[in-house]
C-alpha cells in the first residue's frame, strides 16, 4: 500500500455563531435579505445546517426550505429549496443566486404569498470557524482509517462537508488526499459519493470506513 | 442503568463519554488545549437557585478540568437592589417599569460598590444579565475580552429601562443572547448560545422503569394508560388551563389522563389563584392530575417526564423553555408553542410539531397519538437535538470557541 509523501493533517472545527441584522419576516424579505446577506451567513443557513442537523436525515436540507415549510407553509417552494445540491456549488455566489431566484419565481407566480406574514421570522445569522490542528496525521490509508474510527463529528464535518468550498472543487478534503496522495482514484470518487443528505456524520463516516477497510483487505 | 438512589459522585468530563462518545470529549480538550492557564470570569448575581446559577455550578468545573483557570464571582446588593433588578427583569420581558427615577441612581450606586469590592483581571470575563452590566466601567483598568450575556428575551424591552442598560452594554465587546430572537439591534457584535441541561443531574438522568412507575403509581397515574404532561409552574405564560382545554378535546377521541406538574402554587400568590382557575376548568376528571411539587422534586419530574406518552409545553410567552429539552433528552414527542426559546428546541415535523393555539396543541397530540411510529421518530430525532445543542458540553463548547475567537483577533 502506498505511503503519503504528504500526510493527512486532521484538524477540528467549531462555530461561534453570530447573529446578523437581516429579519426576514415575508417571502419578500427574505428575497431581499438573501441578496444582502454575508456569504457567511449563506453558507452557515446550508452548509452549515447540514452539519447541524445532521441527524436529520428525512426532508430536511437547508434553514431556508425549512423556514419557507415551517413558518410560511409553502410546500412548493420549500420542496424547490431543499432539492439544491450543495455538492453542485463550487462558489456561494452561484448558490445565492440560485436560492434568490427560486423565491423571486415563486413571489412572482404567486404575489398574494409574497407579502403574508410568517409565522416566525426568519433571522439571518454567520458562522465563525475556529480551527484546531489535532495532533494526529495520516501516511497510509490504514493509518487514515484508525483516525476516523477516533474523529470527532465537528472534524468528519469540517473535513467532508465544509471543505467542498474551500477546496474549490467538487470533492472533499479525504477523497482529494486518497487520489492525490494515495493515487485511489475509485475509493476516493466511491467516498465524495457518500450522500450528506441522507447519512447522518456518523453513519457517513461508518461508511467511508467502511469502504477503506475494504480497500485495505483487497 | 443507573438506580434512583442519589448520587455522591463527583461529576468529571469523562463521565459524559459514555452519552457522547468518546471523539466528542477528545474534541473539548483539543479546543481547550489553546487555552491552557487562560484566565475566565464569571460574574452574576446568585450562586445558587435559578437558572445561571445551575448552569455555572457545572460549567465552571468542567472549564477547570480542562485546564482554563475560571473565577467565579457573584455581586452583593440590599433589598432595594433586588427589588430594582426584578423590577428591570420584568421590564426587560415587555412589562411597565413602576420604579421611581431615583431607582436608576440606586442601581448604579450598589453597581460601583461591587465594582469597588471585585478584581477584573481574567483574560476573558462574562458578565450575566442586567443586573451587574454596569461592571462594564472596571473595563478602562485593563484589557480583558468583555462579553455580556443576557439570559432573558430582550425582543421587547421596555423603552425606559433599555434605554439606561443599552449605552453600558454597548460598551462590551459583544453581547450573547438564546435566540435570535432576543437579541436587539447594537453597535456590538452579537452572538447566539443556548443555554442549557445537564444530562448527569437529578432531573435528567436515567432512571429505572420500576423507579418510574413507582412514581407514577405514588400520584395515583396509572402507567398503563396513554399520558400527556406538561411541567411548568402554575403561571398564566404557561397556560395550564389551555393545556387541560387541549386536553379536553384529545379526551374525545383517546382515553388519556393528564399531568400538570409544577411548583410555584405555594410561594406565589398568583400561582396560588391558577392552580385555583385549573381546577375550576378540570372539574371533577379523575384523570387530570394536578401536581404542585416542592422545589426539591426533581427526580419526580424526570420520572413523570420520563413515563409520559406525550410532552405539552403550551406556553402564551416563553424564555428559552429548558423543559423542551428536558422532555425531548427522555426522547418524547413534544407538542409545544412557537413562542421564545420554543422553535429553537422543536424543529417543526422534524423533532416534535408546533403548534399556535388549544385546538392547534390538541390536533397535534391526536395527530402523535394516531401515528406512534412518527412519534417515536420525533422523540429520538429530538434526543439527539439536544445531544447536539443543548447539553452541558455543548455550552462548554460554545464557552471555549469564544474564547479562541476572541484571542485570536487580539
Amino acid at each position: 500500500m502506498k505511503t503519503a509523501e504528504h500526510p493527512f493533517r486532521f484538524v477540528t472545527a467549531a462555530y461561534l455563531t453570530r447573529i446578523c441584522n437581516q429579519k426576514a419576516r415575508t417571502l419578500a424579505e427574505l428575497s431581499r435579505d438573501l441578496e444582502a446577506c454575508s456569504d457567511a451567513s449563506i453558507f452557515y443557513h446550508t452548509f452549515q445546517s447540514l452539519g447541524r442537523y445532521h441527524f436529520l436525515t428525512e426532508g430536511f436540507s437547508n434553514d431556508f426550505a425549512q423556514w419557507v415549510l415551517a413558518s410560511c407553509n409553502r410546500a412548493v417552494l420549500a420542496e424547490k429549496l431543499a432539492s439544491l445540491d450543495i455538492r453542485d456549488y463550487l462558489a456561494l455566489a452561484e448558490l445565492r443566486s440560485d436560492l434568490r431566484q427560486l423565491v423571486d419565481d415563486y413571489c412572482r407566480a404567486h404575489p398574494q404569498f409574497a407579502e403574508q406574514s410568517a409565522f416566525e421570522p426568519f433571522y439571518f445569522c454567520e458562522g465563525i470557524e475556529v480551527t484546531v490542528p489535532l495532533d494526529r496525521e495520516a501516511r497510509t490509508l490504514e493509518e487514515f482509517c484508525e483516525a476516523l474510527r477516533n474523529m470527532s463529528n465537528a472534524a468528519f464535518q469540517y473535513h467532508f462537508i465544509a471543505s467542498r468550498l474551500r477546496l474549490h472543487l467538487r470533492t472533499n478534503d479525504f477523497s482529494h488526499w486518497i487520489e492525490t496522495e494515495l493515487a485511489l482514484p475509485t475509493l476516493a470518487k466511491r467516498a465524495n459519493q457518500i450522500d450528506i443528505y441522507t447519512n447522518t456524520l456518523d453513519s457517513g463516516r461508518e461508511k467511508l470506513l467502511s469502504l477503506a477497510e475494504r480497500e485495505l483487505a483487497r | 442503568m443507573s438506580t434512583a438512589s442519589p448520587s455522591t459522585h463527583v461529576i468529571r468530563l469523562d463521565d459524559y463519554a459514555p452519552l457522547l462518545g468518546a471523539p466528542e470529549i477528545s474534541q473539548l480538550r483539543a479546543l481547550a488545549s489553546r487555552l491552557q492557564g487562560r484566565t475566565m470570569q464569571m460574574v452574576n448575581s446568585t450562586a445558587m437557585g435559578g437558572g445561571v446559577a445551575e448552569i455555572l455550578n457545572r460549567v465552571v468545573p468542567i472549564l477547570e478540568e480542562l485546564g482554563l483557570s475560571v473565577k467565579w464571582d457573584v455581586i452583593t446588593g440590599g433589598n432595594d437592589f433586588w427589588e430594582i433588578t426584578k423590577a428591570f427583569h420584568n421590564a426587560l420581558h415587555g412589562g411597565p417599569y413602576d420604579m421611581p427615577p431615583e431607582s436608576f441612581e440606586i442601581f448604579l450606586a450598589y453597581n460601583e460598590q461591587n465594582r469597588a469590592r471585585m478584581q477584573f483581571e481574567a483574560e476573558f470575563i462574562l458578565v450575566h444579565d442586567p443586573q451587574p452590566v454596569a461592571l462594564i466601567k472596571a473595563r478602562h483598568d485593563h484589557s480583558g475580552h468583555w462579553l455580556w450575556r443576557c439570559h432573558i428575551d430582550l425582543s421587547q424591552p421596555n423603552p425606559e429601562v433599555w434605554k439606561f442598560l443599552e449605552p453600558y452594554v454597548s460598551r462590551y465587546d459583544g453581547a450573547v443572547f438564546s435566540s435570535p430572537a432576543f437579541a436587539r439591534q447594537l453597535p456590538i457584535p452579537q452572538y447566539l448560545s443556548y443555554p442549557s441541561i445537564d444530562p448527569l443531574s437529578e432531573k435528567n438522568r436515567d432512571l429505572e422503569p420500576e423507579f418510574v412507575r413507582g412514581v407514577l403509581e405514588r400520584f395515583n397515574i396509572d402507567p398503563q394508560r396513554t399520558i400527556l404532561t406538561q411541567i411548568s409552574r402554575f403561571d398564566r405564560l404557561k397556560d395550564p388551563v389551555g393545556v387541560v382545554r387541549a386536553y379536553q378535546i384529545v379526551k374525545r377521541y383517546f382515553d388519556c389522563q393528564l399531568v400538570l406538574a409544577g411548583g410555584g402554587a405555594t410561594d406565589d400568590p398568583e400561582g396560588e389563584a391558577v392552580l385555583q382557575e385549573v381546577h375550576q376548568v378540570a372539574g371533577n376528571d379523575q384523570d387530570i392530575h394536578l401536581l404542585n411539587l416542592p422545589p426539591w422534586s426533581a427526580i419526580e419530574i424526570n420520572a413523570l417526564q420520563r413515563g409520559s406518552t406525550i410532552i405539552i409545553q403550551k406556553s402564551l410567552r416563553e424564555g428559552f423553555g429548558l423543559t423542551v429539552s428536558e422532555g425531548l433528552w427522555k426522547k418524547k414527542p413534544m407538542v409545544a408553542s412557537a413562542v421564545g426559546g420554543i422553535p429553537t428546541q422543536v424543529i417543526h415535523r422534524h423533532t416534535g410539531l408546533l403548534a399556535h393555539s388549544v385546538e392547534g396543541t390538541a390536533y397535534q397530540v391526536r395527530f402523535l397519538l394516531s401515528n406512534p411510529a412518527l412519534a417515536q421518530r420525533l422523540g429520538e430525532q429530538g434526543h439527539e437535538h439536544v445531544r447536539e445543542h443543548f447539553l452541558i458540553t455543548s455550552q462548554v463548547r460554545r464557552h471555549l470557541t469564544a474564547c479562541l475567537h476572541l484571542k485570536n483577533k487580539g
